[in-house]
Parts: C-alpha cells; sequence; structure tokens
C-alpha cells in the first residue's frame, strides 16, 4: 500500500544575479554611514596604527575619525586652500598633506600647528606620501614636477621635471625607500629611483592618469584614468598586462582589499567595482549617491569608506559575527511550550538500542484535501489569499494537478461572485507570467465555457473580464511584436551565424520562455534597431 | 540448439489454501508459499492458459484447474502432483465452480454451463461420461459460483443471463451488465458485480419470482471481482480504482478500504480460516493482505503493460533489465534471478485509476555508460492541448542504493524526444536528446561549486540543427569522440566540440537505426532506412563500405563485442542475423524466429564469459540477447548448457521443497541427515584436491618435457595437503 504522493510544486530558477561567495562577502555590510563634509572628499587614508583611524581631506581641512566614530577625533585647520592627499606615516605618527596654494604641510597626529611647511612648488600640490624610511616625503604637484624632501632638515632633496602635465597620482614603494612612481594628466606614469637622476621606466595609460596602485609585492602596477583601469607588469619592463574598462566615466580611485585578492575602482559613474585580481572579472559592485572621488579599505576589510563631490562621506562597516548570528537566530522558531517535552533531551547510553519512531509526513493541506478527492475545497485551500498572492505557483500546481484529474471544469464550477471575482483576479495578475501561461489559460477558457450564462449578471465580474481581455489582447500585440524581432535578428544573424549561434539560441529562449527577459535586454522593441546597428 | 525461451509472465488468478497461494499463471499453477512469497511449486501439464482454479471441496489439500486446451486436471498441491486428467470432449473451458457433488465449467464454444461429475476412480485420465448442460445461452467472460443448496449460479454477460434475475438486469439499462458473483457460504444471497460499479445483493431468489434485491455503490468503474469472507461477515470487492473495499454484510452502510494496492484488482481471494486476503492486480502482481488491514508481502512479477514505450536498457550497475514497469514507474528486473529488484517512481504524481485520464509516461530511459546517471523522459499528451515533456536526470546514490532526481527539465524540446544517448566519454558527462522539432541538444553537468546552495545540476550547452530536417536517431561511438544524428536521408557526424565533421547519406529512405561498430570495427558507421537498407559507411574513407537491401526493424549493437544483431521482418515473421560489420558473412541467423515484428531487444552482459564450444553460438559468449515480440513477450536465446544447468537447478529444487515441513520431518530428517553424514566420510575425502593446477600439470605435460621426479614430488605432495586456510 503505498503512501500519497504529494502535488509537486515545481521550483522555478531564480532570476538575475547569482549568488556567489563575493556577493555574499561584500554584502555583508552594515548600512551606511554618512557624515558631511565641507567640501568634495578628494582623498581617504586609514592609519596603519591599532585603532585604524582614517584622514579624511576635504575642502580646507582634514578630518581624522576613529573606526566608529561619526564625529572626527581631530581636525587639521591650519590651510590657507583647499587641502589635498592628507597621509599618514606607516607608524601613525606623522600626517602630510598638500595644499593649493603650493606649500606642504607636516603635522603630529596628537599636535595642532604643522611642525614642517615644505616650500618650493609653485602650484598646488595633489599629492603627497612618505618613503618607507619613514624620512623622506614625496610630493608631486601641478607645476609639473615632482620633488623628495627630508623630514627631519625640511630641505628638498631632489626635484623630477619629466612630466608634461599636473601630477596627480603618486605612489612610494613599502620595499625600496628610494623608488617612487607618479602619474600624471600628460598620460605618462613614470617610476623614479631616487639614486637615479632620470625616471627609471615610463608607460604610457593614453589617458590623463588620475590613480595609481601598487600590489603588496609590487611586482604589479595597477594605473586609473580615463574609463581605464590597467594593470602593469614592472618586473617585465612596464608591459601592459590587463585593460579593464568596466566603467562609464573616469575612474578616479583605486584600492586593494586586504589580502590582496580583489581590487576596487571607483568611479564618477557612482559605481564601485570589485574585480578579482586572477581573472579581472567583475565579481561586485556598488552603487552610490553621488559621483565617487576617493575610496579606502580598512585593514581586514572591516569598513569601506568613500569619499564623494557632492562632500558627503559613506562608511559601511562589516557585520559582526555575533550580530550575522543574531539575525539567525531571530528566524529561528522558539518552542512555544514547555511542556509534553518528557524524554526530548533524554541522550541514549551506549548499549541502549535504538528503535526510531516512524516520522509522520504532514501534508499540505491542499493535498489532503485532493487525497480525498474534494476538488472544490481543494481549489478553495490553494486560492486562500496568502497563498496565491505570495506563492502563485502553488495555486497553479493545484490547478494543473486537477486539470491532469479532469476535474478543473468541476471545481472551478458552482461559484459565487466573490469567489468567482477572487478567481479571476488571481488569473488577471498571473495569466501573462510565461511560467503559468498554459496551465491557467486552460483555466480561463473553461471559467468563461462555465459562467458565459451568467455574464451580466455582476459588475465586479463584468469588469474583472473586461480588464481580462484588455491584459490577453495587448500581450498578443507584445508577442507579435517579439516575433517580429526576431524575424530582423533573424536576417541578421543569417550573415554571421557561426560566430553568434549562441547569442541567437539565447533569444530564441528569451522568446519561448516569454517577454520578460527580451525585454530586459532590448527596452522596447523600437529600440531593437539599434541593437541591430550595434551588433 | 538455441531455443527461444520465453520468461515466465504470469497472468494471474488465485486461491489462498492456508499456507499455500495458488494462482494460475499463463500455462501453469503456481503453488506460492504465502508467508515467504517463494514459489514452491510450478504445477505443469496444461497445454493453453489456465483459466480458473477451484479447491476440491471433499479435500482440501487438492485443487481442480481447467483451461482453455480442453481439460480438468486435479493436483495436489503441497506435493505437486497431478492425480487426474479429464479431457473436455468440449474445448475452451472458461470459469470452474466445485461443490461436493459436481464441477461446473463454463464453455464457451457452446454457450453453456456445463455440469461435470468426476468419478473416483483410481486412474490418472478419466473420461467425464456425465455432461449435463444446466444452463445454455450463457456468454464468454463468464464466472461460475455455487450456492449454499447446490444452486448453481451461472454468469452472465451482456445481454443473457441466468434464468433467476436475467429480466432485472436487463432493465436497467445498458451499463449494468453482470461482471462477477459470489456466493454467500451460509445464507440465500448471491452477490453480483456490474459494470456501472455497483453491488447487488439478491435474496430469497428461491422461490420464482419473489426475490428482493439491495445495491452498494462505491466503485466508479466496474467491479472487476467479489468474494465473500469464509464467515460471510464481510464482502470484498475491487475494480479498476485499486482499493480493496470491505463492505459489512449485516451493516450495509459501513465500508473498510485500503486504498492505492497498485494496478486495477483483478481477483480477489480469501484464505479458508478468513485470515489472509490475496488480491491479484493487472500489474502482473499478487497482494497478501492480513485481515483487511497490513499489507504484508507482495509477489511481483515482470510488470507487463500494454506497451513498453521505453527501449530495453541495462543497468549497468545491478545488470538489470530496466523497461517501464507500474505507470509511471521504472522497473529494475534482474534477468540473473528472474525477478523484479525494484521499481523506481519517475513520475511522483499520485495516479488516478480512472479510464480516460491522460497520465504521464515514461517513454525514455538511458544510462551513463558507469550507472551513475539515469535519464528520462516522460510525456502526457492531452487531448487538444499540448505535449507535456519532462526531462529529468537521476544520481546514483551509493548510501540509499537508488536513484536519486537531481535535475528536472521541464519542456526541454518542443515536440517529441525520439532518442536519448549519454556520452561514453569518461572526461565528460553529456546526455545528447534528439527530438521532432528539429533540433539536438546536448546537456551538461555543470557543477556550482561557486555557489554553495546546490551541488552539480544539468545544463544545456549545445542546440543543433541541420537544415530544418527531423532527426530520428542518435548514436555515440564508443569512445565517445563521434556523434552520428541522422536527419531523416542524411547522417550528419559531429565531434565533441560541436563542430559538423560530415554528412553520409544513401537515399531513398529515412534513417532508421544507427549504429558505431566496437573495438576493432569502430571505423564502420551502420545505419538502417526505410526503404529496406542496411548500410555500413567507413568513416575514415568517408564512404559506402557495403549495403545489402533487408527490411531491418532493429539494430543492436553488443557493448562487449564487435557483433551487431540485426532483425528483420519478412512476411510476417522476424528473421535474426548476428555479424561483424567488417565481415561480409553472418556470424548465425535464424529464420522465422517469432511471428510479428521484434519490438525491442538488448545485449545484456554475462556475470562471467561463456567458454561455449559450438562455434554458432559463440556470439552468445559475452552477452545474452533479450527481445521483446510483437505480443509483448520476453524472449532470450540460450545456449545447450545453460539448458541443461536450469533444468537441473529446477529439478533439485522440486525434491528439496517437496518434503513438508511436519514436527515428524524434523525429528527423522535431521536424525537421518546425521547418518548420511556418518555413513560417508570417504566420499567428503575424495573430493578435495582433484582441481588442482599441480596435479594437471603433472598429468598434461608431455613425459619429454618434464622436470625431474625428485623436482616434481614435494610440489606434488604439497598440492595434496590441505592448507590450514581452507581447512578453517
Amino acid at each position: 500500500m503505498a503512501s500519497f504522493k504529494s502535488t509537486k510544486i515545481p521550483i522555478y530558477p531564480k532570476l538575475g544575479e547569482k549568488v556567489t561567495p563575493d556577493t555574499l562577502y561584500w554584502k555583508n555590510y552594515k548600512a551606511p554611514v554618512q557624515i558631511k563634509e565641507f567640501g568634495a572628499v578628494t582623498s581617504i587614508d586609514f592609519s596603519s596604527l591599532a585603532p585604524h583611524n582614517y584622514a579624511v581631506t576635504a575642502s580646507t581641512r582634514i578630518h581624522i575619525y576613529g573606526p566608529f566614530s561619526t564625529e572626527p577625533v581631530k581636525t587639521f585647520t591650519r590651510f590657507k586652500d583647499t587641502a589635498y592627499s592628507g597621509k599618514f606615516r606607516s607608524d601613525g605618527q606623522l600626517l602630510v598633506a598638500g595644499c593649493e596654494d603650493s606649500m606642504v604641510r607636516l603635522f603630529d597626529v596628537s599636535g595642532k600647528v604643522a611642525l614642517r611647511v615644505f616650500k618650493g612648488h609653485t602650484k598646488g600640490v595633489h599629492v603627497t606620501d612618505f618613503t618607507s624610511d619613514c624620512y623622506h616625503i614625496l610630493t608631486g604637484s601641478d607645476d609639473y614636477t615632482c620633488r623628495l624632501w627630508d623630514i627631519p632638515n625640511s630641505t628638498e632633496l631632489t626635484s623630477y621635471k619629466e612630466h608634461t602635465d599636473y601630477i596627480r597620482c603618486g605612489i612610494t614603494s613599502k620595499l625600496n625607500r628610494d623608488i617612487f612612481i607618479t602619474g600624471s594628466y600628460d598620460h605618462t606614469l613614470r617610476v623614479f629611483d631616487a639614486r637615479v637622476e632620470k625616471s627609471v621606466m615610463t608607460m604610457d595609460h593614453s589617458q590623463p592618469v588620475e590613480s595609481v596602485l601598487l600590489y603588496p609585492s609590487e611586482g604589479l602596477l595597477v594605473s586609473a584614468g580615463g574609463r581605464y583601469v590597467k594593470v602593469w607588469d614592472l618586473l617585465k619592463g612596464g608591459q601592459p598586462l590587463v585593460s579593464l574598462k568596466n566603467h562609464h566615466k573616469t575612474v578616479t580611485c583605486l584600492s586593494l582589499s586586504s589580502n590582496g585578492q580583489r581590487l576596487l575602482s571607483a568611479s564618477l559613474d557612482r559605481h564601485v567595482k570589485i574585480y578579482n585580481t586572477t581573472n579581472y572579472k567583475v565579481v561586485h559592485n556598488f552603487d552610490y549617491a553621488a559621483s565617487i572621488l576617493s575610496l579606502a579599505l580598512a585593514p581586514d576589510d572591516e569598513s569601506i569608506v568613500v569619499g564623494m563631490t557632492n562632500g558627503v562621506l559613506s562608511i559601511k562597516h562589516r557585520k559582526s559575527p555575533e550580530e550575522k548570528r543574531e539575525m539567525a537566530g531571530k528566524q529561528r522558531m522558539q518552542p512555544v511550550y514547555r511542556i509534553f517535552v518528557k524524554g526530548r533531551n533524554y541522550v541514549p547510553k551506549k548499549d541502549d538500542f535504538l528503535v526510531s519512531k516512524p516520522v509522520k509526513s504532514h501534508l499540505a493541506k491542499y493535498d489532503k484535501q485532493l487525497k480525498k478527492f474534494n476538488i472544490s475545497k481543494a481549489l478553495d485551500t490553494a486560492l486562500e489569499s496568502w497563498r496565491r498572492n505570495r506563492k502563485p505557483e502553488i495555486t497553479v500546481a493545484v490547478m494543473k494537478e486537477l486539470d491532469r484529474r479532469g476535474t478543473l471544469k468541476n471545481a472551478l464550477a458552482g461559484r459565487d461572485e466573490q469567489n468567482l471575482s477572487q478567481l479571476l483576479n488571481f488569473l488577471i495578475g498571473n495569466v501573462v507570467d510565461p511560467r503559468f501561461t498554459p496551465v491557467l489559460v486552460t483555466a480561463t477558457e473553461m471559467i468563461l465555457d462555465i459562467y458565459q450564462a451568467v455574464v451580466g449578471q455582476s459588475s465586479v465580474v463584468d469588469r474583472q473580464l473586461v480588464r481580462l481581455q484588455e491584459l490577453v489582447e495587448r500581450e498578443v500585440d507584445y508577442q507579435q511584436d517579439l516575433l517580429e524581432v526576431l524575424g530582423m535578428l533573424d536576417t541578421l544573424f543569417a550573415t554571421v551565424f557561426c560566430k553568434c549561434t549562441h547569442l541567437y539560441v539565447y533569444l530564441n529562449l528569451c522568446i519561448q520562455t516569454g517577454h520578460k527577459a527580451t525585454i530586459h535586454f532590448f527596452g522596447t522593441p523600437s529600440n531593437c534597431l539599434s541593437l541591430l546597428m550595434f551588433l | 540448439k538455441l531455443d527461444p525461451l520465453p520468461l515466465c509472465l504470469p497472468h494471474v488468478k488465485i486461491k489462498v489454501p492456508q499456507k499455500f497461494l495458488l494462482c494460475a499463471s499463463g500455462e501453469s499453477v503456481k503453488v506460492y508459499s504465502s508467508s515467504s512469497e517463494e514459489c514452491v511449486h510450478d504445477l505443469q501439464g496444461h497445454t493453453d492458459l489456465v483459466s480458473g482454479i477451484v479447491r476440491n471441496p471433499s479435500n482440501h489439500l487438492q485443487v481442480y484447474s481447467c483451461s482453455a486446451d480442453g481439460t480438468v486436471r486435479l493436483w495436489d498441491f503441497t506435493d505437486g502432483i497431478l492425480i487426474k486428467v479429464q479431457p473436455h470432449s468440449l474445448p475452451r473451458s472458461f470459469a470452474i465452480a466445485a461443490s461436493f457433488f459436481a464441477l461446473c465449467t463454463v464453455l464457451v464454444k457452446l454457450f453453456q454451463l456445463v455440469a461435470v461429475h468426476l468419478p473416483l476412480s483410481g486412474d490418472q485420465e478419466v473420461e467425464a461420461r456425465e455432461l449435463s448442460a444446466v444452463l445454455c445461452d450463457v456468454s464468454p467472460s463468464g464466472a461460475a459460483s455455487f450456492g449454499r443448496k447446490v444452486r448453481v449460479v451461472g454468469l452472465p454477460g451482456t445481454s443473457v443471463a441466468n434464468k433467476f434475475f436475467l429480466k432485472s438486469g436487463n432493465k436497467k439499462g445498458a451499463k449494468n451488465a453482470f461482471t462477477c458473483v459470489s456466493c454467500h457460504p451460509k445464507e440465500d444471497c448471491i452477490a453480483t458485480g456490474h459494470e456501472d460499479g455497483k453491488i447487488r445483493l439478491w435474496r430469497n431468489f428461491n422461490q420464482k419470482k419473489e426475490y428482493t434485491y439491495s445495491t452498494l455503490h462505491w466503485h466508479h468503474g466496474a467491479v472487476n471481482t467479489l468474494q465473500f469472507t469464509p464467515e460471510g461477515t464481510n464482502l470484498l470487492s475491487g475494480g479498476i480504482e485499486s482499493v480493496l473495499v470491505q463492505w459489512h454484510y449485516t451493516q450495509e452502510n459501513q465500508k473498510d478500504f485500503l486504498p492505492r494496492l497498485g494496478g486495477a484488482i483483478t481477483h480477489i481471494a480469501v484464505s479458508p480460516d478468513g485470515s489472509l486476503f490475496c488480491t491479484s492486480h493487472s500489474d502482473n502482481k499478487i497482494t497478501i493482505i492480513q485481515s483487511c488491514v497490513k499489507v504484508s508481502a507482495i509477489i511481483q512479477g515482470l510488470v507487463k503493460g500494454e506497451g513498453v514505450r521505453t527501449d530495453l536498457t541495462i543497468d549497468p550497475r545491478s545488470k538489470a533489465l530496466v523497461l517501464n514497469g507500474k505507470p509511471g514507474h521504472l522497473q529494475f528486473y534482474s534477468l540473473h534471478r528472474d525477478k523484479l529488484l525494484y521499481n523506481l517512481d519517475i513520475v511522483q504524481q499520485e495516479y488516478i485509476h480512472e479510464e480516460g485520464l491522460d497520465q504521464f509516461e515514461v517513454v525514455k530511459a538511458a544510462f551513463d555508460t558507469r550507472g551513475n546517471w539515469l535519464a528520462t523522459v516522460e510525456e502526457r499528451t492531452q487531448k487538444g492541448s499540448e505535449l507535456e515533456i519532462n526531462l529529468k536526470l537521476w544520481a546514483y546514490d551509493e548510501q540509499t542504493q537508488s536513484f536519486m532526481l537531481n535535475t528536472t527539465v521541464t519542456a526541454p524540446h518542443e515536440d517529441q524526444i525520439t532518442a536519448m544517448c549519454f556520452s561514453p566519454s569518461p572526461e565528460t558527462t553529456m546526455l545528447v536528446t534528439i527530438s521532432f522539432d528539429g533540433h539536438f541538444k546536448a546537456w551538461l553537468l555543470a557543477d556550482h561549486s561557486d555557489t554553495k546552495a546546490e551541488g552539480a545540476c544539468w545544463s544545456c550547452d549545445f542546440v543543433g540543427g541541420y537544415h530544418h530536417l527531423k532527426p530520428g536517431c542518435c548514436c555515440f561511438s564508443a569512445d565517445g569522440s563521434l556523434l552520428a544524428v541522422g536527419f531523416q536521408e542524411v547522417v550528419t557526424v559531429w565531434s565533441p566540440s560541436w563542430e559538423l565533421l560530415t554528412t553520409l547519406s544513401q537515399p531513398p529512405g529515412a534513417i532508421r537505426d544507427l549504429c558505431f561498430g566496437r573495438l576493432s570495427c569502430s571505423k564502420y558507421l551502420l545505419g538502417t532506412s526505410t526503404k529496406n537498407q542496411l548500410c555500413c559507411w567507413n568513416l575514415l574513407t568517408c564512404s559506402l563500405e557495403w549495403s545489402t537491401p533487408v527490411d531491418v526493424s532493429l539494430l543492436q549493437a553488443d557493448p562487449l563485442s564487435e557483433n551487431m544483431a540485426a532483425f528483420c521482418s519478412q512476411s510476417g515473421c522476424s528473421d535474426l542475423f548476428v555479424f561483424k560489420p567488417g565481415e561480409p558473412r553472418p556470424l548465425y541467423s535464424q529464420k522465422a524466429l517469432c511471428t510479428g515484428k521484434v519490438q525491442r531487444a538488448v545485449f545484456a552482459p554475462r556475470d562471467q564469459m561463456l567458454e561455449s564450444c559450438e562455434e554458432h553460438a559463440q556470439w552468445l559468449n559475452r552477452s545474452q540477447l533479450y527481445f521483446f515480440t510483437q505480443h509483448m513477450d520476453l524472449m532470450t536465446f540460450s545456449t545447450k548448457t545453460e539448458e541443461d544447468r536450469l533444468l537441473a537447478s529446477s529439478k533439485r529444487l522440486m525434491v528439496d521443497d517437496s518434503v513438508a515441513v511436519t514436527p515428524f520431518y524434523l525429528l527423522l530428517g535431521k536424525h537421518r541427515q546425521q547418518q548420511e553424514a556418518l555413513t560417508n566420510p570417504m566420499a567428503e575425502r575424495i573430493q578435495l584436491p582433484q582441481g588442482s593446477i599441480a596435479i594437471k600439470e603433472l598429468l598434461y605435460t608431455p613425459a619429454h618435457v618434464l622436470p625431474s621426479a625428485s623436482f616434481l614430488c614435494s610440489m606434488f605432495v604439497r598440492s595434496l595437503l590441505i592448507s590450514s586456510s581452507s581447512a578453517r
């Protein structure tokens, strides 16, 4: 004697993005904290010292924030003009910043007044950095020069005037105290060695360079400029490795995630893209409200800080493991009773022979009715409002089952006005859904057959019938348009068939499975001509 | 001599004496033990279908059987001995009933109910002298039953029936023709089942025209069978719904149900003490039920549906034959043990036992070479609406030793799937499906290991077609490096990277079957076409090697050798040719194998290679050929030696089981066994080392190449010694 087999509810594939470990990782951040600064946030730098404060350069100030504070723990305001590029020294004690007034100021993190002021540039200084030995400072300026300064003497050590446009980015090597790299609006990246008079390597980015970044191993260099992010192999004499074009506006800032596995790029198009550094595919994407100028990640990716042109600083903190657990715990149902748990916690002893109780299988409500051949009641339970609204696939599956049993017509018949309008509402909501169309079209036909005698007796039902008719007509028009598009594409693909077989098949599938995916792909059918041009 | 040997496919009628269960199965009556479900005896003797069996009312260890060959036989079923044969002068008896005084059979030819008196004589063969026609004008499909007062109730066809209630039967209209009858063992009551699903209880029919009747109605289809329990307290009925209904005789409104027993119930039997019920089902199954609550045992034969729509396939793991079983199931049938292993539920839907419903049917099944994956296609054609097709892929689960559903693809193609095969290459797990919609699709097992939630699942990798022609068949080469797809008259050959390598064609006639050669013949591709052609292409030169004008209905390749079997239909008969693609002469051929077309065939690999001697039977060494005839009989070829072995084993079984386990036997039997062991200890000793290699070497090596005797001596002695491990 076999047991009753419950109605199969088909599982439909979820459309949209696939859940990868990357999306899980990068989605595991809390809602952003937003802080309004006085002007566009041009630079963010994390201190490598334990609490990992970060310096935010915006307008004429540099604010230093603690990891979880929304108020600055420290502010440097001694700038006469817009400040740029506030950077911590690797020991976290000193901070250097350039300024539009061409002076470079060095601050003690605990003090207020500048310890040193380096004068010598003739135009605004956009790039400042400490060398790895902590005694020198690199600066790059709009006067096309980059210079090295000695901190104890506050004297200029060397000056290189090789760039032919503004120097807007630069980075010092963390492994070698003499090597640094600058990028300029003259489209070039230059590698300098302080022991040599001239640059040792030049790379052409072919766009004004906005940001440079060295990998921890310092074998690879990443530069951003224009819409491109390019990766260069320094060990092969600056050979270009990859060129990425994933943004549709200028890329302004680059950053590496703490383990060096992911590269982040921020752009004026308001997106932050995350690349896998092994295959340089985009694995995740963040959207922001305004164009992004600066981006920094806290050590261990504890927080993502983004500065935007409208002066908003957005900070996202990682969810701590406890919070995660808490969230999961909330979802778990607690037992609501405390009685009748006798023996539940009993742990069998070593020699005990376990006899497991047969697990009683519970049938869903509609299955219980189907088992008893109560077809109308089964349909009623499947049409319960929460089930109808949240899980239409169950309602449709029950209808399909009834249809298979040849009793759908009986189940649909004999309903009053309220019941019928409920049913029609469901049909109006779902009949054009490509997953449900085949079943619901039969049901609709049956309803029209059964109730055609009473049409005109209820205004509610009549209105719904008219709506249904309009819906179906619109859908038919839609499908016709889509077929036309397919015809157009056919002629196109006929010429380049072998190359595009896969795309063709994909489009074919779109048409078959319903218009939703196709619409997403094209916009509207009238847009398809532009697509044709594009192809 | 090679003989087609039909496997038994019981067609069932049953009687339950307490411990044994008797069932008419084809030309024999089988005796099953009701506790162990084993077949104890096979009562053979009838030469045609056995149509009815009944217990001898005067001796409860004897049973009468009647058959379409016109004889009635009396058996002792505990020992399996034929006691009497009573040849009828009138052939084709259809039902049988017995009382203390008379034996009745319904004869079809003359539409008569005949009472037969069997004289009590010692002879085995007895001619019945008294044949008295009780009733005339009885139509076939009848049944018979004896009432308490030795009143014969004969049964009844569509228009005419027995003398008591003929008229009332007609009045009700067309649908209430009688289907079955049963008499109450104690009271004056007859129950009849009707085609419209009603059961009528007739009482007080002894006085003419004064009978009364009451109606019970639950069944929605025809009532197939009715049976009173021995005490008369309950009435059991069954029909197409596969529900055993137990009516309480006194309270007619009360009834108990035992639902979902399997196929439609065809017969019900009750043991004399009323503790065991037994139902036989249309899907070749007997269910033993303990007092209407619990199914205690199931005896299941090879499920023989009205049509096997899947190809015959062999499960590479269990070496079982796989074909359609119960509706929506695949059955795994062990050919070596002639036993159904299990049914795999493919459709996974509640089966509604109702006539005229369109149900899902499993139409295709395929295994990959290692048996890790099973692909099935189920389809449902609905009147006026489109075809529903599901492609399901099942992964073998080591823990449960069964197949688990992995992926379901709804509507994989727009039209019927005509063929399906797995790629035999070990690197990729790929399935190719071919459909009438003009496309073939390749499905790949994609491992989404980066998404944690789901494991590996299948997705479509490639869709191919050829000039919008309808593909009919496909075949992978043995190493999986080539795929041949037959598009009507054209054979296209594809590489694994989906490049069209070449096209072959031999018009006229669409390609019906395609087969790659194996092993040494792997450069050949064979194809059969509808216009009576068998072609062989050489794949190296891409040209036709040879072709012959034969109407090959089925082409099958042996997976373990180069051999191919081709079934040709010629003037209503089927011929078999076994050949190698490279050689022009067939290895073996048999004309007029069976009548009608051979539907399906398969090579089943043997467990171990036969070391057959006869030349013409050598193609059977590695695998055995099974095939389905038009009448859905499963046949096979067996060699002489195998037949002998089969015969021997069946004889031994009979001897073993003929001794009933009585307390006396237990006492005496044990004693005798001990004695036997004592009396011939010698025999045991002699058996030991005969097969040893050393002795063989010594005896069969020519003397002039033997080493010296001193060298051989120690080896020879050692071979005679019993090693410590074998002694234990």
